[in-house]
């Protein structure tokens, strides 16, 4: 499976090699488990198995609480208590699964923006990328669908207002918010699908998941310094690289186990923080709430759709401009998804052939106010539309696309970068050798 | 990296600031130290006893607790009442309607407290998670961090929160509350102070009744608290011992790869 030369899996007792002739199935988990991986990699290549331990962990949880739950409007919320008090061990089930979710969407984040600081969307690893963001996109229609089964006041207005940005599609928009809810309105049939698709969408997850671990195997991992492993011979790939089993497992598993003991303190003593009190009321539709707010992992894009009022001059030539077809929240809607799309098409907007952002001395500045944007956006998104707040929002998703579209392309043309390690054992040794020759730029444990 | 862990720091603590700010509610709440705030809080069970007796005697009258059982009132980790007397409990002071007699009876252990909708009273089940209280110093949320979200803070508040204005507005009647979510509230203070007798003793006073049915209400809410603590604190406990034992691993099979490049 991998690109990079190295030992393939030799059958040694009387049991394997029955097996292996039959299927090769042993081969393929040695091969992927084997894999020769950088040796300079740094702490922030932990999340892909935080990640993977996610989808486990949200899955085994989510599972058996739908043994327990009755996806109907009259009884969705009262069996969730019914989890909550009677089922054993139910309570911490349901909030191991709600608060797994903000740590999926913590990893991931940081796991994408390890990416786009480290270049790991650059040829040859595209596909990975794409898959990627393919992953993120089931993951917030997984995490969406999942808030409206508990059928509280959030779950169901948080329902009605993003179904709603695709009844802002000109024309069909309708149609389409109609035929996603099953009805006029958010009802039963809309919480019935939701709970089908929330169970559904999980297992496509785990299959782009192995996907994009086929991809990235295939090409090998990128790496802190960004420079490929030396192929030409066993013994160079040897001098770059150490096994994934048991170097980066046993350090990732360490990793896992640090940020397991931060979660289960905040199952354990404060569950609901990252959730909305609102939830805990029962769906009304008769009763609006005063602030409908998505949870956090969603904010920095919520923002992005509210930036774009009716008072903004692009908006307003924009409706102008296609005889009012593109209104202001059709724009909001586009604006939102296209802040996913440019992360999409990085590969091709970066013209930088340089991958590491280390070695990028103009790349490194923007990148960390791209950052502290994305932060801004997230608590921006939970205020008010009112105020001096819609503004910030407008400065924030605006740099989102001025980083993407403009500052990315144009990075590449001017800007000189830094001189780079030799080869990857390099970069190991001058993080690792003598105190006297620390040379690296940024420490890579 | 340092720099790296310390940027992820932030934008954590921006990601859960800005969540815990959109969840306070208006009005003026009052931090009160309940015992069963922070990692090691436990419910104080002469304390649930007490805010039973006030939510029968005062709040029932009005205000449903649909979700709750009435067994769970024997809970050692609740009011802990012995099981005979949450039996006559039940049967002396509600009555349920049982389909399969199409009548109503005397109430059973096993049945849940009834709803009330008479007077249009949201249900209590769930109100102490379903508010959320003090988000200081400065709507920081760090208070709801280590103390909870505060809902039985907001209902303390709201209780003891009357000036003693009304107003008449389209036929109903509005009194002003400081922590109420606009200040005025319809329903009309409900305690006064020394409205009940408590048997074992404890002062009656509106501050003492509020502190006690508030603490009954987030036991309503959240029944499994204590089981809860125990659990998260329990798998802290062992999560920290394999963090440490993968640390010295990783520690040792990494020495011998960062020896050789020390070499080099």
């Amino acid at each position: 499976m991998s690109g990079i030369p190295h030992d393939p899996y030799e059958p040694k007792t009387g049991a394997e090699k029955w097996v292996e002739k039959r299927i090769g199935a042993i081969g393929l988990v040695h091969g992927t488990m084997m894999i020769p991986t950088p040796k300079n990699l740094n702490w922030m290549w932990i999340w892909g198995i935080i990640l993977a331990f996610c989808l486990g962990l949200q899955i085994v949880t989510g599972i058996i609480l739908a043994m327990h739950y009755t996806p109907h409007v009259d009884l969705a919320f009262a069996s969730i208590e019914h989890i909550m008090r009677n089922v054993n061990g139910g309570h911490f089930l349901r909030y191991l699964h709600m608060n797994g979710a903000s740590l999926f969407f913590l990893a991931v984040y940081l796991h994408i923006f390890r990416g786009l600081y480290y270049g790991s969307y650059k040829s040859p690893r595209e596909i990975t990328w794409i898959i990627g963001i393919l992953i993120y996109l089931c993951m917030m229609g997984t995490a969406f669908m999942g808030y409206v089964l508990p059928w509280g006041q959030m779950s169901f207005w948080g329902a009605t207002v993003i179904t709603g940005l695709f009844g802002a599609i000109p024309f069909i928009g309708d149609s389409i918010q109609t035929w996603l809810l099953g009805g006029p309105a958010v009802d039963n049939a809309t919480l019935n699908r939701f709970f089908s698709l929330h169970y559904l969408l999980p297992f496509v997850i785990a299959g782009l998941t192995i996907v994009h671990i086929w991809a990235f195997h295939s090409t090998g991992n990128n790496n802190p310094a960004g420079i490929d492993v030396r192929t030409a011979s066993k013994d160079e790939v040897k001098k770059d690289t150490v096994g994934f089993w048991p170097y980066f497992v046993i350090k990732d598993f360490f990793a896992l186990a640090l940020i397991l003991v931060i979660f289960f303190a905040i199952v354990g003593f404060m569950p609901n923080y990252l959730g909305h009190p609102d939830n805990y009321i029962e769906a009304n539709p008769l009763v609006t709430p005063a602030h409908i707010v998505p949870e956090w992992y969603f904010l920095p894009f919520y923002a992005i759709l509210r930036a774009f009022t009716a008072d903004v001059w692009v908006v307003m030539f924009t409706d102008w401009i296609t005889f009012g077809i593109v209104d202001a929240k059709f724009f909001g809607v586009i604006a939102m998804f296209g802040a996913i799309i440019v992360w999409a098409l990085v590969p091709w907007l970066d013209t930088s052939r340089i991958r590491s952002g280390r070695f990028r001395p103009m790349f490194r500045w923007w990148f960390a106010i791209y950052c502290v944007d994305f932060v801004v956006l997230t608590w921006v998104g939970a205020m008010p539309a009112e105020g001096i707040y819609p503004y910030i929002a407008l400065a924030g998703a605006a740099y989102w696309f001025a980083y993407f579209l403009v500052i990315l392309p144009l990075l590449g043309v001017l800007e000189k970068p830094e001189p780079m390690p030799e080869t990857i054992e390099a970069d190991f040794n001058a993080h690792y050798g003598k105190p006297s020759s620390e040379t690296a730029a940024t420490p890579a444990e | 990296m340092f720099r790296k862990i310390a940027l992820t720091a932030a934008a954590t603590l921006a990601l859960s600031g800005g969540a815990a700010l959109a969840a306070g509610g208006g009005g003026h709440t009052h931090d009160v130290a309940f015992s069963f705030e922070g990692p090691f809080g436990t419910f104080d069970q002469m304390q649930l006893q007490r805010g039973l007796q006030i939510y029968t005697e005062v709040c029932a009258a009005c205000h449903g607790l649909q979700y709750v059982p009435i067994r769970t009132l024997s809970d050692a980790s609740g009011p802990g009442l012995p099981e005979d007397q949450v039996r006559a409990y039940a049967e002396q002071t509600f009555e349920v309607f049982d389909e399969e007699l199409d009548d109503y009876r005397p109430a059973k252990p096993t049945d849940h407290f009834p709803a009330n909708t008479d007077a249009g009273a949201p249900d209590l089940s769930l109100m102490a998670k379903a508010r959320a209280g003090f988000h200081g110093p400065y709507g920081t949320g760090l208070s709801q961090l280590i103390n909870g979200m505060g809902g039985a803070e907001h209902i303390y508040s709201i209780l003891v929160g009357y000036t003693g204005e009304e107003k008449e507005e389209a036929g109903t009647i509005f009194y002003e509350n400081t922590a109420f979510d606009g200040g005025w509230i319809s329903m009309a203070p409900p305690l006064y102070g020394e409205d009940v007798e408590y048997a074992d003793g404890h002062s009656n006073s509106l501050h003492h009744e509020s502190e006690d049915v508030a603490a009954f209400l987030m036991w309503a809410a959240e029944p499994k608290m204590m089981a809860r603590k125990q659990a998260g604190f329990v798998g802290v406990i062992f999560l920290t011992i394999l963090t440490v034992l993968l640390y010295a691993t990783n520690k040792r099979i990494w020495k011998p790869i960062k020896k050789a490049a020390k070499e080099s």
